[in-house]
């Protein structure tokens, strides 16, 4: 009897030296649950060609140069493509946390871009639970290049057009891993042959895996659906690594399209991965904060 | 036997008493912290940090969110949750301690300029270290006023920072903790 007392005795001194033990912060009322918003799913707004689900925060102002270099099976005299370049020059702004503009300026077609991505959705946890995030994407492209197809009379502004419309379902799924599918229309104002669609249904997907804190590879394929195009045209396919050094993130990538405006390598892709016609290229984004929305 | 069963009733009555104790807690407690170099000054500010002080026998605890950081710069606190702290890994930074001669100086009710020494475990980045935290607490109506300033070096808590940003990463951060602490109802 004694022993059980003592026993008893040792067990209530024991439970209450556990008491002791936790954390007194445990013992506060439950507090508010937290919106807790997932972030960077990709390092930059764009994954190779095409757009990200990620936006530029509100003041952020993103300078991207973007090259692609010509095919890789041009050979050594050419140092596989890199005597000849494709370049972009573009601006995004964060004009609020939901909504980026940008413009910019290709040398494919000498071609002028245009585009306003707007958030609808953003993944969230904890008070609501969102598991997705949805954005909507429209770009207008101008031709300015001097048409020199004299079959082609008049050759008007309005032939120089082209739109994109895209909406964007992505995911951030862990740490590592993030998807999208980019469902989109491409309608060209102007179309060579009437064997071609001026309005073009394209389904993109894209993805990327973080291999380390500051490196990510990103992988884009954009397929168009059936019978809207010319032959010779091939779907764009992209392979590329995200590097991030503080201010800059480096894009390094494998590609067969030579152009980076939305209906230019999603409808005017000639190259062919099976033969070779691959192109290296890069991207450098460099960020400026030119608006400070907390201050 | 039946002398047991008191004590032991007694025991637990004692025991009873000294957990209903004297509590001071808030939820919206202040956090900055503040790297200085010669290329760039980084600062950074929460205002959802929970701290809880038993004043009955001077324990010390406080917790903060990573993520509810805020910085001037957008990138800045992207990088500063992916890239150093790892806040999806890691939520929380955290401190478990005991104020050294907190009764002594509650009884001459907290003469200004007094500042006490707080020992105990820092938690950052899921690291943990020995620390002795500098600390004031002031009283005001019937709240106490908690102030805590100290310096956290990034490579003791398994913080990597790469060689490209060295120099702008300061090598010891100040970190300044402060709450008004109300008491504790149970």
């Amino acid at each position: 009897m004694r022993h059980l007392l003592a026993l008893s005795v040792l067990l209530l001194s024991f439970s209450l030296l556990q008491a002791q033990e936790g954390s007194m912060l445990d013992l506060l009322p439950d507090d508010e649950p937290t919106v807790d918003y997932a972030t960077a799913g990709f390092k930059t707004t764009r994954i190779i060609n095409g757009h990200s689900f990620e936006l530029n925060s509100h003041g952020v102002l993103d300078f991207k140069i973007s090259h692609r270099f010509g095919r890789l099976n041009t050979g050594a005299y050419e140092l596989f493509g890199l005597d000849a370049a494709s370049i972009r020059i573009g601006l995004d702004y964060g004009v609020t946390p939901w909504l980026n503009v940008g413009v910019g300026r290709s040398s494919f077609l000498k071609t002028y871009d245009g585009f306003v991505k707007a958030k609808i959705l953003r993944q969230q946890s904890g008070k609501k639970n969102v598991p997705i995030t949805a954005l909507v994407v429209s770009d207008m492209a101008v031709v300015s290049q001097r048409n020199t197809n004299m079959s082609i009379d008049p050759y008007l502004f309005t032939h120089r057009l082209n739109f994109t419309h895209q909406l964007i379902v992505g995911r951030k799924f862990n740490d590592a891993i993030s998807l999208q599918l980019m469902p989109t229309v491409v309608h060209r104002n102007f179309v060579l042959t009437a064997a071609e669609a001026n309005t073009v249904m394209v389904l993109g997907v894209g993805g990327r895996v973080k291999l380390n804190k500051r490196i990510a590879l990103n992988v884009e394929y954009y397929y168009v659906l059936p019978d809207q195009l010319a032959s010779g045209f091939k779907n764009s396919l992209s392979v590329g690594f995200d590097i991030e050094t503080g201010g800059h993130v480096f894009q390094l990538h494998f590609t067969n399209s030579t152009a980076m405006v939305e209906n230019a390598f999603m409808t005017q892709t000639t190259g062919d991965w099976l033969k070779g016609d691959i192109h290296f290229g890069f991207n450098v984004s460099r960020v400026f904060t030119v608006y400070r929305p907390r201050n | 036997m039946k002398k047991g069963i008191i004590i032991a009733l007694l025991a637990l009555g004692v025991a009873q008493v000294t957990t209903a104790q004297n509590r001071y807690f808030s939820r919206d407690g202040h956090v900055e912290f503040f790297s200085q170099t010669p290329i760039e000054d980084i600062e950074a500010k929460n205002e959802k940090m929970t701290a809880v002080v038993d004043f009955e026998d001077g324990k010390f605890e406080f917790a903060v969110l990573i993520k509810s950081f805020e910085f001037e710069k957008a990138l800045m606190e992207e990088h500063f949750n992916e890239n150093y702290m790892e806040s999806n890994k890691f939520p929380k930074a955290t401190f478990v301690g005991q104020i050294e001669d907190f009764v002594g100086i509650r009884n001459s009710n907290f003469p200004p300029g007094v500042e006490m020494a707080a020992h105990g475990k820092l938690t950052i980045h899921g690291v943990t270290q020995d620390v002795i935290l500098p600390a004031t607490v002031t009283p005001d109506g019937t709240n106490y006023k908690l102030k805590s300033s100290f310096k956290v070096q990034p490579s003791d808590y398994g913080i990597e920072i790469p060689n490209t940003v060295r120099d702008n990463i300061a090598k010891e951060i100040t970190v300044t903790v402060s709450a008004l602490v109300v008491p504790l109802k149970k």
